[in-house]
């Protein structure tokens, strides 16, 4: 730990109050959304609380705004600013959810693919190359339409939460994929792993003590990036209408619901979800950045 | 009078853990047409010399003190611009790597053009044939052919032809060559650095030849400068530094080269390793592993001072120092 | 050249083969699109009738044979949703689809690259400190809310530009197009801007950081003591070098925008290709579904293409077949 505070990443990251406060504001993010639980004025999904006669409250600082609904109502008499909490909730567990497998997937076969070489290789890559053809958004896309012509209605929002994770995940780990794959190809002609080979080494030994360390910043920086990416994947989803279910709403999903109230001048059903989305995404961006440059010594 | 002067050199680079002192107190000369050898360990300051000189020091490396003079001329201090029409027509530079100083995408004589109708007041046509001419004189087989391949299309060695054409083509009267020869394959060393020899003694040129290659500089130098912990330890005639060096760090330098006139039982070495710049020693910076090492060297410094042929910066000369 | 292209589109066709694949087993498995077409009442005579009348009695490959022969000719069946052809459902759609794409590109090119540039050369001017964080807000905003706030404040609050829609388009043959009127362009501002920005962050940190890596080389280092202009280092021997990896990533983020006009179309209820295929996914149409998957497929395909040809103009390393050995 002590290692930790005398490295060149923590010493990068106090000198750039940027990244500091980006951290901050991610963590209270996360910190919000995880316990929105304990930390929600109200219970946005418990329908008995929900008075219609709140409905379309504006903020608390404006004239008819009510204090009990900081952030004003929804059309359903919603406290927004709970629903923001719960919706950053089901955004951030698909969000990393989706990373986490895409993740694993990646830097597998990645892996195989570097390691192994040859025909191995070939076919995994030629498969990650026809998967980048597709845009992830259009391959999450087809896989929601195809699982929602196989599946009746009610099942299906049963499994949707499942059905984005996957969609989201299985759409980048091509990314990972690459990176690892071309890491792993410097590594393996290195004289270290040669000479690992040469004493005799498992090539999963290899893999796992010799490689895998030496690719593991690349990876770390290419999920940071894509988190922010994976959250903005799952709220385009849902504002099309065809992520999360509507019973578990994401951020995505108050937007585009507050999106049909635009015209009629309740702008805080669109932008206060908006603006949240838009902090946290930028905070693990910022982050995200600030890893990379920091983890890559070249630059400095 | 010198063509190049370097003068109480210092070259400092700010960091998180306080500033680095890369190079100091450097000082020699190089006379017009003479061969300095640079030599010393990884890191002791050769390949900064260079750069200082040619004003490419990598930020945040900076001049702190001292001052660099061409032909009488302060140059460490000029805009960049000025500094800008110095590099290629006064000064030339040869890097270590053949196969990464070459841009990929244009041809070698693209390259060479360019060079010349920057410095030269030449036109494009004129500047091509004279590049076909270089080419010859560096020994590209073939140079008429030859000269609108792209950088791929040679090998390592014929790279490195073609860098110290590019070097050579605006004439400049100094060439600081930073190990030109490592990269390449043995065999081929010995090949180009004789053509580097002759062609610059043919121009006139004079040369800075930065190596940790003690036999291409015993071949080629007229003067040696021995480096250690970003200080000159030595400097002399290469004759003398290498038959009778008198720095003690000279001497291990000198011992570790296998002598071919005679059978040695061992090639000397020296124990322990370079300081690493964040932890030079108090005095002179080779007491640590000097074998002759007594009372003074770990207080004071020594500058340079005469001793004998050569000079050098040690206290066993200091007799006869005022 | 020559054989270069050949080898380029004979390793697109894996590529085309098993996206085929994957929109016929759409076709062939996933819903009933017999029970989808009959409907509520029928007999079994009726049944039995479209089934052979769709070849869905015949054995996989047969079947895969037909659908691939179809596809070739641009056919697809019908909309299960609209009961229409669906190759003339998207011929109608491309034209609104491709004119947003194309400006969105061009706006993303135009500004994101001297942006990139920039960027990478005075990495500490203040300028470049906007831009970045310009950018870094770009790529954390969603499409769909750079959309909603473009809305909100050009039409909604300040009445300047429409918030749905073409506006009037020209009809030339079978193309229609918004470029040749005043609402049309109108209506066309809000959308490309939408759609383009993301792509332009994209593409000015994509320049940026190739730019900066490509400063670092020792050829540059080089061109740098052989004393050439900045000028001619930094656009002369830097930017080409940037420009091969900067031509792939672009190719491929640009095939991305006519991914991305699917969510473009949404919010500017903009009547083309996106909006047709997400009321599909909706509706469960497959046979729109897989068209666009097809379609998709050969636009990235015909991008790659280009890229290539691109790299090969640009890079001598891939000429292969001109050295004169070593």
């Amino acid at each position: 730990m002590k290692a930790f505070f005398d490295s060149d990443l923590w010493w990068s990251f106090t000198r750039s109050p940027v990244t500091v406060i980006s951290a901050i504001v991610a963590f209270i993010c996360i910190a919000g959304a995880v316990l929105a639980p304990v930390l929600a004025p109200h219970n946005p999904f418990d329908l008995a609380s929900l008075q219609l006669m709140d409905a379309f409250k504006p903020p608390a600082w404006s004239s008819e705004g009510d204090a009990t609904y900081p952030l004003g109502t929804d059309d359903q008499g919603r406290d927004m600013l709970s629903a923001i909490m719960y919706g950053a909730r089901v955004s951030l567990l698909v969000g990393f959810a989706a990373v986490i497998f895409s993740t694993l997937v990646g830097v597998t076969v990645g892996l195989l693919a570097g390691y192994l070489g040859g025909k191995v290789d070939a076919l995994l890559m030629r498969i990650a190359d026809i998967q980048l053809t597709f845009p992830s958004i259009l391959v999450a896309l087809l896989i929601d339409g195809v699982v929602r012509a196989v599946l009746p209605r009610e099942t299906h929002s049963e499994v949707a939460l499942f059905v984005v994770i996957f969609a989201i995940g299985i759409s980048n780990w091509p990314q990972f994929a690459r990176t690892v794959r071309g890491s792993t190809l410097v590594e393996r002609n290195k004289e270290y792993v040669q000479a690992a080979r040469v004493i005799g080494l498992s090539p999963l030994r290899i893999m796992r003590s010799h490689v895998l360390p030496n690719v593991m910043s690349p990876v770390l920086v290419i999920a940071t990036l894509n988190l922010g990416f994976a959250i903005l994947a799952e709220a385009t989803l849902s504002f099309l209408g065809v992520g999360v279910p509507p019973t578990q709403p994401s951020l995505g999903t108050l937007i585009r619901i507050g999106n049909d109230f635009l015209f009629s001048g309740e702008w805080w059903i669109t932008i206060f979800p908006g603006v949240a989305l838009i902090v946290m995404v930028l905070s693990v961006n910022l982050l995200g950045d600030w890893l990379r440059d920091a983890l890559n010594p070249r630059l400095r | 009078m010198s063509l190049l002067q370097v003068k109480n050199l210092r070259v400092e680079f700010p960091t998180r853990r306080g500033t680095l002192v890369a190079l100091d107190d450097v000082s020699f000369d190089i006379a017009p047409g003479e061969v300095l050898g640079v030599v010393g360990e990884s890191g002791a300051g050769k390949s900064m010399t260079g750069a200082a000189i040619i004003g490419l020091l990598e930020p945040p490396g900076r001049i702190a003190k001292g001052e660099i003079l061409l032909e009488g001329r302060r140059i460490d201090n000029l805009p960049y611009e000025q500094m800008r029409r110095i590099r290629g027509r006064e000064i030339g530079a040869i890097f270590q790597d053949p196969l990464t100083t070459l841009n990929p995408l244009y041809t070698i004589g693209r390259q060479l053009v360019e060079t010349m109708t920057t410095h030269l007041p030449i036109t494009p046509a004129e500047a091509r044939e004279k590049a076909i001419g270089w080419l010859e004189l560096v020994g590209i087989p073939a140079a008429r052919e030859r000269i609108d391949s792209y950088p791929h299309e040679f090998s390592g060695g014929m790279r490195q032809r073609v860098v110290i054409a590019l070097a050579l083509c605006a004439e400049p009267k100094l060439i600081v060559a930073d190990e030109p020869t490592t990269a390449l394959d043995v065999s081929i060393q010995a090949q180009v650095i004789a053509m580097l020899k002759t062609l610059a003694r043919e121009k006139g040129t004079a040369m800075m030849l930065v190596t940790h290659d003690m036999g291409v500089i015993a071949e080629t130098a007229d003067r040696v400068a021995v480096m250690y912990a970003g200080r000159i330890a030595e400097i002399g005639p290469v004759r003398e530094v290498v038959r009778q060096a008198r720095h003690p760090y000279s001497q291990g330098l000198m011992g570790s080269i296998p002598p071919l006139d005679r059978r040695v039982e061992r090639l000397q070495q020296i124990d322990g390793a370079m300081p690493r710049l964040t932890a030079i020693p108090k005095g002179c910076a080779y007491n640590p592993r000097c074998p002759k090492v007594f009372s003074r060297c770990a207080v004071e410094r020594p500058e340079l001072m005469d001793a004998g042929t050569t000079r050098a910066a040690c206290w066993l000369y200091a007799e006869g120092q005022s | 050249m020559f054989s270069f292209i050949v080898s380029r589109i004979l390793q697109a066709l894996p590529v085309m083969f098993v996206v085929s694949l994957i929109s016929f087993a759409m076709f062939a498995y996933v819903g009933d699109p017999v029970a989808i077409m009959l409907g509520q009442d029928f007999t079994e005579a009726q049944r039995e009738a479209l089934v052979r009348d769709l070849g869905l009695d015949q054995p996989f490959f047969v079947q895969f044979a037909t659908f691939l022969g179809n596809a070739v000719q641009g056919e697809f069946g019908l909309s299960y949703r609209l009961s229409r052809p669906v190759a003339e459902l998207i011929a109608e759609r491309a034209p609104a689809t491709l004119e947003l794409a194309l400006t969105a590109a061009f706006i993303a090119l135009m500004i994101g690259v001297p942006m990139g540039v920039y960027t990478g050369l005075y990495r500490n001017s203040w300028l470049s400190r906007f831009f970045l964080t310009f950018s870094l807000v770009g790529v954390s905003l969603p499409t769909f809310l750079i959309g909603i706030l473009l809305i909100l404040t050009f039409s909604v609050w300040l009445g300047w530009l429409p918030s749905f829609g073409r506006g009037d388009v020209t009809r030339l043959g079978w193309w229609s197009s918004g470029f040749f009127t005043w609402s049309g362009i109108k209506a066309l501002i809000l959308p490309a801007i939408t759609l383009g920005l993301f792509q332009l962050t994209l593409i000015m940190r994509l320049v940026r950081s190739e730019m900066m890596e490509v400063l670092r080389t020792d050829y540059i280092k080089f061109a740098r003591a052989r004393g050439l202009s900045n000028r001619a280092i930094n656009f002369g021997h830097a930017l080409k070098n940037t420009l091969v990896p900067v031509i792939t990533i672009a190719g491929l983020q640009l095939g991305g925008i006519i991914a991305f006009a699917i969510v473009t179309e949404t919010v500017f209820q903009w009547p083309g290709m996106g909006l047709l295929f997400i009321q599909s996914v909706g509706a469960a149409d497959i046979p729109v579904m897989a068209a666009y998957l097809m379609l998709i497929a050969l636009v990235f395909v015909t991008i790659n293409l280009i890229v290539d040809l691109l790299y090969y103009a640009v890079d001598p390393r891939l000429r292969v077949g001109r050295g004169k050995g070593h």
